[in-house]
């Protein structure tokens, strides 16, 4: 293969994205060291920048300030809240703020989890204390540098915008005295500002990231080439048409003929075609030949799982919250329902791609990850090297919603496999079709609840059954996060309501289908708002109340949802006139410590749900980025309407139905409800964003639905 | 040999004439600004414009541009359409993930080529065919009215003129 240019043609200039681009010498460098966990430590001696593995700061003698984020940038806007952070306390000039992500490194592990990873929508609230403590750090270390060359008292000098200014007005720039501030010791004693000050933080602020996403030049990790990574060859794979199933005879004989396909390799989970291009990896997988013994796959059905989690669900499972469900006996209006939800696939924009090259003793990877210190440590014990010998670079990712986290690092380790047997560095890309059919899924669930008013209309007794696969079992989280039987994922949502229910039983079946599971924006909320959301419905209409009212009535020891739904409410107009063929909704749900609020306006066009517009209240805190809060709870919004309207993933004898976005359809422009996103003031530490807004959207949907046709929908997606 | 043209530079090239537009631009010719999004025509995240019609690369085979003029998001800003759509999308914030942004602002230019001043229903019309997984489409639908009506809060900075070089 070969291409010729007539003209002569200056090479595209990339940025350097792979090594610190900040390739000034000296300047300040200020990090964390473990062991100490958060707890700041010794100044790094001023090593080159891009061998400073666990520096969260640089600023070099030009004045720019670099922030090395430890999460992965991937939509929610960490590469400019994070850095707000530190410049709030810095006290820098924002327009000389650059943003990189950090490498994977025990350093960078998250204050609560002790792992580097981005989840949980925990990205600011775990880095809340510790970024600022950075920047004011770094800023006492500057004044004191300006106070030692001035020879004057460090508590009379101040700093503005970049500045360290000196009793006298002495003015030296923060690169003029990087050097020397970076000589100093790191101080411990560091004092952060009040919220009352804050001139960064609650400041709507544009992306730091946008000017290269608007030009092509950001590269993601599909975007790894052999300019990055020389001789880079990629590979596409075949994996099992059941999950589990394995190779039982491979004819690769065609392969070989197509133009530009040097390996095909056997792998742990299918066959990899391996081509200097993708589209001659392509031609080659589809030209393999491959037997599969069924045996070990799972056969699980859609229907069969419908039928069997139906009937588990009318028998108590695994007692998650006691109660004393007797009671029921006692109520004078009882409503009993079943909800059923499918398996859902993430798909985000970008498909999934994991970069590697193996040397003899080292591996280097690139790759869009939420998990980077796990799929390190998965990834050495494929290379058969230690965690330290594999170089993890977190590359930006076209979307994830929890894909990209997965205690398996299953793309991750299949890419270090096909690199290890090739002994060339491969860019291992998934298709499209890969990403559908490829597992990892947001579980199917079926609820069963049964809960009893008493005369006066108030909620009596709550009896509840979950049915589903865990998310967490048999993963390195399982001692953490299930106890006693029960997957705190299955069940989140429901044994924690705030709502007054005096007598409340959950109960759960954890079930087994041999399909893969996993975390999927917002985890066991996803299903289990909408199943409290629209039995709270249910239960005001057999209570004669007011949606909004009947919640209200109990949420007596929870003021602040009781805020939040309040704020939607009124934005919205509740209970004010709508057109003809229009009816409202709500839903309220608390999650990753935000509580968040829906008021929907949904109307039927030629039998198709139409939602016009989405009133949304959150309270998540302090605000640090407003603009990126709104676009956060927009994008929550839009992710829960295209699985409320379109997604579900169904098996039939073990093969996934879906492969692509015509099946597995999502939300288009036309479909986009207009949002209202309104922030509650608040002087609370920041909780999550990224997630809290996708719960409450289907069952304030369902609510409207409700409201607009009286017929109740408690299956997802909808279907009118 | 096929020949067209890529962001003004003239290609010619022996690569299979099956081979998608996308993989070529991005593998042989390393340009990645265009992206993959679906392979089957459904995401619109490969748009690019050949012959000045938005079209998907990732469905459109070498042998289909022959003697044709392809532009990418690369080259876009050098139009004063371009510039203005890329400053809309920078004051209206509207990137998320970024990732399918590409292809919207693809899809955006080529409608505001055609349609000075469009209405929602031709907004829709025209961006159907460009998913985003981020639901970024309201600030889609503002960066275009933005564009439109030149009211972009801040200038931009010219984005970087790629050319291309071709590897074997």
């Amino acid at each position: 293969m070969k291409q010729l240019f007539e003209n002569n043609v200056v090479p595209m200039k990339r940025r350097q994205f792979l090594k610190a681009s900040a390739a000034a010498t000296g300047g300040l460098v200020i990090g964390f060291q473990l062991p100490g966990g958060n707890k700041m430590a010794q100044a790094q001696a001023a090593p080159a920048p891009n061998t400073t593995p666990n520096a969260f700061l640089r600023i070099a003698r030009d004045g720019s300030v670099t922030v090395l984020v430890k999460h992965l940038e991937f939509g929610q806007g960490v590469m400019t809240s994070l850095p707000m952070l530190v410049a709030e306390e810095l006290d820098c000039d924002w327009s000389k703020v650059r943003s990189e992500m950090a490498p994977a490194a025990p350093q960078f592990a998250h204050t609560m989890f002790g792992m580097q990873m981005t989840g949980g929508s925990s990205s600011v609230s775990n880095s809340w204390t510790q970024m600022r403590t950075v920047g004011a750090a770094a800023r006492m270390m500057l004044v004191s540098a300006g106070a030692a060359k001035w020879k004057v008292d460090a508590a009379k000098c101040r700093t503005n915008n970049g500045f360290v200014i000196g009793p006298a007005g002495q003015k030296e720039s923060f690169g003029t005295l990087a050097d020397a501030a970076n000589a100093l010791t790191v101080p411990t004693n560091v004092k952060l500002k009040e919220a009352k000050d804050f001139k960064v933080i609650g400041k709507p602020t544009r992306r730091i990231d946008a000017p290269s996403k608007i030009n092509g030049s950001a590269i993601f990790g599909l975007d790894v080439t052999a300019k990055e990574v020389p001789n880079l060859h990629t590979a596409v794979v075949l994996h099992p048409p059941i999950f589990g199933a394995k190779v039982k005879r491979l004819d690769a004989s065609k392969v070989h003929g197509v133009p530009g396909v040097s390996h095909v390799i056997q792998t742990a989970n299918g066959v990899a075609v391996i081509a200097k291009t993708f589209w001659a990896a392509k031609k080659g997988r589809d030209l393999l030949d491959v037997q599969w013994d069924l045996a070990p796959g799972s056969k699980a059905n859609t229907a069969d799982l419908r039928k069997s989690y139906r009937a588990l669900a009318q028998t108590p499972g695994v007692i998650a919250k006691a109660g004393n469900v007797e009671s029921l006996k006692t109520a004078v209006k009882t409503v009993t329902a079943e909800y059923e939800v499918p398996f859902l696939a993430h798909a985000p924009m970008e498909p999934l791609n994991c970069t590697v090259s193996v040397k003899a003793d080292s591996c280097e990877i690139w790759v869009g990850s939420q998990f980077q210190t796990v799929d390190q440590g998965a990834a050495a014990k494929v290379a058969g090297l230690k965690p330290e010998q594999v170089k993890l670079n977190t590359i930006i990712a076209g979307g994830g919603f929890g894909r990209r986290a997965n205690p398996t690092s299953d793309y991750v380790i299949e890419a270090v496999e096909i690199a290890l047997k090739a002994k060339v560095p491969v860019k291992t890309v998934w298709t499209r079709e890969d990403d559908i059919k490829g597992g990892y899924y947001r579980p199917m669930y079926v609820h069963r609840a049964n809960a009893g008013l008493d005369a006066a209309g108030k909620i009596v007794a709550w009896d509840h059954t979950v049915v589903g696969q865990s998310i967490i079992a048999g993963t390195a989280f399982e001692p953490m996060m299930v106890k006693g039987g029960i997957d705190a994922t299955s069940v989140e949502g429901v044994t924690d309501t705030p709502y007054d229910i005096p007598n409340m039983q959950t109960s759960l079946h954890t079930t087994q289908t041999g399909v893969p599971v996993l975390w999927w924006r917002s985890v066991g909320h996803t299903h289990t708002a909408f199943v409290m959301e629209t039995m709270m419905d249910d239960l005001a209409k057999e209570a004669g109340k007011d949606p909004v009212a009947f919640r209200r009535d109990h949420l007596g020891k929870h003021p602040r949802i009781a805020n939040v739904l309040a704020m939607a409410a009124d934005k919205a107009g509740w209970g004010s006139p709508l057109p003809n063929g229009v009816a409202r909704g709500v839903a309220v749900h608390e999650s990753f410590g935000t509580v968040c609020a829906q008021v929907v306006e949904v109307s039927l066009d030629k039998g198709k749900i139409k939602v016009g517009r989405v009133v949304a209240a959150i309270d998540c805190g302090i605000a640090v980025n407003p603009l990126t809060i709104s676009a956060q709870v927009e994008s929550a919004i839009a992710f829960g309407l295209s699985a409320a309207l379109y997604g579900q993933v169904t098996l039939k004898d073990g093969v996934v139905e879906q492969s692509n976005f015509h099946d597995y359809q999502v939300l288009r422009i036309a479909e986009m409800p207009k949002v209202e996103v309104h922030v509650v003031p608040s002087t609370a530490a920041p909780s999550g964003v990224g997630e809290p807004g996708t719960p409450p959207i289907a069952p304030a949907v369902s609510n409207a639905l409700f409201a607009l046709t009286g017929k109740r929908l408690r299956e997802l997606p909808f279907k009118v | 040999m096929i020949r067209f043209s890529v962001n003004g530079e003239r290609i010619e090239t022996d690569v299979a004439a099956d081979t998608p537009l996308l993989w070529f631009l991005r593998d042989n010719l390393q340009m990645t600004g265009t992206k993959y999004g679906c392979g089957i025509a459904l995401c619109g995240a490969c748009t690019v414009h050949i012959n000045g019609e938005p079209s998907r690369s990732c469905s459109t085979l070498l042998s289909a541009v022959a003697g044709k003029r392809v532009t990418t998001i690369e080259d876009i800003s050098t139009t004063p359409i371009g510039k203005k759509v890329q400053a809309a999308w920078l004051s209206e914030d509207v990137v998320q993930c970024g990732y399918c942004q590409s292809g919207q602002i693809m899809s955006a230019i080529a409608l505001l080529t055609k349609v000075k001043n469009p209405t929602d229903v031709q907004i829709d019309d025209a961006m159907a065919g460009n998913i985003c997984r981020c639901g970024t489409y309201n600030r889609v639908r503002a960066a275009i009215k933005v564009a439109a009506s030149g009211t972009a809060a801040k200038p931009v900075a010219p984005a970087k003129t790629p050319t291309a070089k071709a590897k074997a």
